[in-house]
């Protein structure tokens, strides 16, 4: 057994902890803490575990309504979705670990969001990704993201998990910090779903699942700081995944669930065993006490610190049933799992590990939590972005050329063809085109899923920024015919240390908040992720938002693709809002001009006309960014026919307007809906006609099949 | 008509193959690797996709030495049906019930897409729905479908007339363009693509269901 290296403002330095952090560790136990104590602390009180520098403003969030049955707080949020079933789903970021190695960190940032879904009984049904990357050209990004699709896909397909959205885009403000933001929803009854929450005195604590080794000590502490060229020193804290021990795990779970044999479980995700532990018992109101000789291990010598620590993957921890523990046993040995009882709950409010007959902690657990620092962090508001100047001079067609030509804005099969989009039968609506959506098995119903933000509008103007990624994700759910039900938040920032990054921080959640209060579309669980800079350049303020929508019967689905002959129709109002727009970013590098401003009420009046019409509908697309021309060209070259749009001015074609749709209609459909949106007071107006063989925008056209091959060659020619 | 869908542990297209085989009329069994026998009265085994043992060593090999894969061989050397399909197909290579190997596809990245398929041969209880020559549209998910053969076997298949299905575009390199194949007795079929993932219009086409109806059909007038 090693010593124990000595407590010295160095070594609390390196856990992340700052000096008053330290001495609040000594108010509350009284004395200096041991190495494996400092250890814990610093798990459970840094940025990722504790949300300390966002907590106060994560409160003021729209988390509540009639069909949230869990809100946040718990491993992912649980939405009602009618006849006894829930749907399980949260959003989480492994940015980081993905920028040092990105195949195992985007793959275990996939399969500790699968592992937060499952904890709670449900089988993942549904996986999508954002990714954010630096700029095509810079040296690491063709590396980044060949490393990170490989590694979601390796994990995906073999996990077995259909992989039905995300986003990729491209900015170079994330050279040096790509950002990999994993989505995961399952299915469960309403009436077995499972918490973290321990009950029991002396109720056996058991480690399930893989051994543990010495990957990842320390990984939510990395996934706090900023990066500097000492990065590459990092590796080792990149945890490595398997993701058939994760199926084996998933599979042995749902029977260990259905068997009654789990009073609590929980997955041990960022800082392992320890926040796991400590989550349980705080929870549940109890001590646990844990005996390190008993984990199962894979590396030999392991010390009480590096395994309190560990973020080894693939392992759950569970309180049991004493009664049922040889049948729990019996699922385990037949999925080849370990399965160790390692400890027990006890009623004093302690967090005791014992290593090698020697005490190496012995912590208030409760305090561990219910201390944790919070800080109300200075803040400024983002100043009023400048009015956007004369614009370039260009053509149509150009305009397309440039942004279809661009990554951010090519197909991206290139990405999602990696990733096994149909396994499990009940994909009806693939990547590609707005929101995926999979059917419940075995019933009529399904779910959409869809993942969305815009970067350059929450940097220059928080507030709306954050109202637009709320109505994005709200308005891609719609386009489906699916009623959107809830969202998760995965909130990627830089430094909140600076007053101007916690601005953003603050402005995007106020704004956040505003949007779900509006749309009925409650948060129900998230993730923040701060500390996105390097060498103190941040990154674009990301708050991505990851919806849900229910369609009752898969009847209400607006599958379709346009038709030759139909109508183009927008709903809304086109005010040619072009600053900050993604022509401007992609033809000439221009990032200037205020955020589209994001009217709530028309959000909510254009969606409900969507939803109540959607019969009448042959296909609808959201317009974003891009605006009607990339939407029409987009809806247009996936049905394999050519698009005629009137307007011929770039702001109409171009212009980001929000609370806008894109609507294909048949000819003899056109009437009714057009008096429908009189009654209703929307706006609709016929721009022009799906069909040909060219796309003609204005009068400037070109043949489908050669801004087709640009458009789908664009990606893999820029970083494949 | 009575189908056992074999599960590995990593298999994750269990469930899909056992809802196709149900959807075409068949009672389906679910069978754990570890049992060292068919359910009595198996007429077709179907051995599902996904990453049975991980994909580790290589991929179907060590479910091709598990337990039930013995029965499996038992039950075709018996002229007993088995449908492969994915890593069904590898494991069935690897038991050597079927000739050739399935390689990493050649351009080294997983593949997930709806793609076309002609149907060479109707000559079997698996294609006979289909008309000779017919493009069938099925999808594949895979990161290792590259069929890889000696010419003699690559010979020997094409004038037993055994290649079932062929790419209409290659995804992955296989010789020949083969994307399904035969045993010798015409009832052991490994694919690539995955017809139980068309059989549904929800799902973006029906013609994966053509093969479990026939199949079904023929084993029932059997």
């Amino acid at each position: 057994m090693h010593a124990e290296p000595e407590i010295t403002p160095d070594l609390i330095a390196a856990h992340g902890l700052k000096p008053d952090e330290y001495d609040r560790i000594l108010q509350i136990i009284g004395r200096a803490p041991t190495f494996t104590e400092l250890g814990i602390f610093s798990a459970m009180w840094n940025e990722h575990c504790s949300y300390k520098s966002s907590k106060k403003w994560l409160r003021t969030l729209h988390t509540t309504g009639p069909q949230v049955i869990c809100g946040p707080g718990e491993n992912a949020g649980v939405v009602d979705i009618g006849d006894g079933q829930a749907v399980i789903f949260k959003m989480e970021s492994h940015n980081h670990p993905s920028y040092i190695e990105p195949h195992q960190g985007a793959a275990t940032g996939l399969g500790g969001i699968l592992r937060d879904v499952f904890t709670m009984g449900a089988r993942p049904i549904a996986a999508m990704n954002a990714l954010s990357f630096g700029e095509p050209g810079h040296p690491k990004t063709a590396h980044l993201v060949k490393g990170v699709v490989e590694g979601i896909g390796s994990y995906g397909n073999c996990f077995g998990v259909p992989n039905v959205g995300g986003e990729v885009r491209f900015h170079r403000a994330y050279n040096g910090n790509c950002l990999v933001n994993a989505f995961a929803a399952g299915l469960a009854d309403t009436d077995a779903i499972f918490y973290s929450a321990a009950s029991g005195v002396n109720m056996p604590v058991v480690y399930l699942g893989a051994r543990t080794g010495r990957d990842g000590v320390g990984g939510a502490t990395m996934a706090s700081a900023e990066f500097d060229d000492t990065i590459g020193e990092k590796r080792p804290t990149v945890q490595v995944g398997d993701p058939f021990t994760e199926k084996r795990l998933l599979e042995a779970c749902l029977e260990l669930m259905a068997s009654g044999a789990v009073i609590s479980i929980q997955d041990m995700g960022a800082a392992g065993l320890t926040c796991s532990a400590v989550e349980m018992g705080d929870k549940g109101g109890l001590g646990i006490r844990l005996n390190l000789d008993r984990v199962p291990q894979r590396e030999t010598g392991m010390t009480a610190y590096e395994m309190m620590l560990s973020e080894s993957q693939e392992r759950m921890l569970m309180v049991l049933r004493p009664e049922k523990e040889d049948e729990a046993r019996a699922i385990f040995d037949k999925w080849d799992l370990d399965f160790a009882v390692i400890g027990e709950t006890i009623p004093e409010d302690r967090f005791v590990i014992l290593h090698g007959n020697q005490v190496k902690a012995d912590l208030p657990l409760s305090q561990l939590s219910s201390q944790a620092p919070e800080y109300d962090r200075p803040w400024v508001e983002t100043p009023p972005a400048a009015p956007l100047g004369a614009v370039p001079a260009i053509t149509p067609i150009a305009a397309l050329r440039a942004l279809i030509g661009s990554p951010s804005h090519a197909h991206k099969g290139w990405v999602w063809e990696q990733y096994d989009h149909m396994v499990m039968g009940d994909t009806v609506r693939a990547p590609g085109l707005g929101a995926g959506v999979v059917r419940v098995h075995g019933s009529g119903k399904a779910l959409a899923f869809t993942s969305d933000v815009t970067p350059r509008y929450v940097r220059a103007n928080p507030h709306e920024g954050g109202k637009q990624a709320v109505a994005e994700a709200w308005r891609n759910l719609v386009a489906t015919g699916a009623r959107p039900l809830a969202a998760t938040d995965n909130l990627n920032f830089g430094n909140p240390e600076k007053p101007e990054i916690m601005g953003q921080l603050v402005g995007a959640i106020r704004g956040i908040g505003e949007a779900c209060r509006a749309l009925d579309f409650p948060i129900v669980s998230g993730n923040v992720s701060l500390y996105n800079e390097t060498d103190g350049q941040p990154i674009l303020p990301t708050p991505t938002i990851g919806g849900v929508g229910l369609l009752a019967t898969l009847d209400d689905m607006i599958a379709g693709l346009p038709q030759a002959g139909d109508l183009a129709v927008v709903l809304g109002v086109t005010r040619g809002h072009l600053g900050q727009s993604a022509l401007l970013a992609e033809a000439w590098g221009i990032e200037a001009g205020d955020a589209p401003p994001v009217d709530l009420a028309a959000e909510r009046a254009h969606g409900e006309f969507v939803l109540a019409h959607r019969g009448h509908l042959r296909a609808a697309t959201d317009l974003s960014d891009g605006g009607l021309a990339l939407a029409a060209f987009e809806l247009a070259e996936a049905a394999g026919i050519g698009v005629d749009l009137e307007p011929a001015d770039i702001a109409t074609l171009f212009g980001e307007d929000q609370a806008r749709y894109l609507l294909a209609v048949a000819p003899g459909a056109l009437h009714g809906l057009t008096s429908a949106a009189a009654t209703a007071g929307v706006a609709l107006t016929v721009v022009g006609r799906f069909g040909g063989d060219r796309v003609a925008l204005g009068g400037d056209s070109a043949p489908l099949s050669e801004l087709s091959a640009l458009y789908r060659t664009a990606f893999a020619a820029a970083v494949g | 008509m009575k189908a056992a869908v074999i599960t590995f542990p990593g298999s994750n297209c269990d469930r899909d193959l056992a809802v196709a085989f149900a959807a075409a009329g068949a009672r389906v069994a679910r069978v754990w690797h570890k049992d060292a026998a068919l359910p009595p009265g198996t007429d077709v085994v179907g051995i599902p996709g996904g990453f049975s043992f991980g994909d580790y060593l290589r991929c179907g090999a060590i479910a091709a030495r598990s337990p039930i894969a013995r029965a499996v061989i038992d039950h075709a050397r018996r002229g007993g049906y088995v449908l492969g399909v994915c890593n069904g197909f590898q494991v069935l290579t690897e038991t050597g019930l079927l000739p050739g190997v399935l390689m990493r596809n050649a351009g080294l990245r997983f593949v997930c897409r709806m793609l076309d398929l002609r149907v060479e041969t109707t000559d079997s209880a698996f294609t006979g729905g289909y008309a000779p020559g017919q493009v069938v549209t099925i999808p594949v998910a895979h990161h290792d479908g590259n069929y890889t053969a000696d010419a003699d076997t690559l010979a020997r298949l094409r004038d037993q007339d055994r290649i079932a299905f062929r790419y209409v575009q290659n995804p992955n390199g296989a010789m020949d363009d083969i994307a399904g194949i035969l045993s010798e007795n015409r009832r052991v079929l490994g694919m690539m693509p995955h017809p139980e993932r068309v059989i549904d219009p929800a799902q973006g086409g029906t013609d994966g269901s053509v093969l479990f109806r026939h199949l079904l059909g023929q084993l029932a007038t059997a």
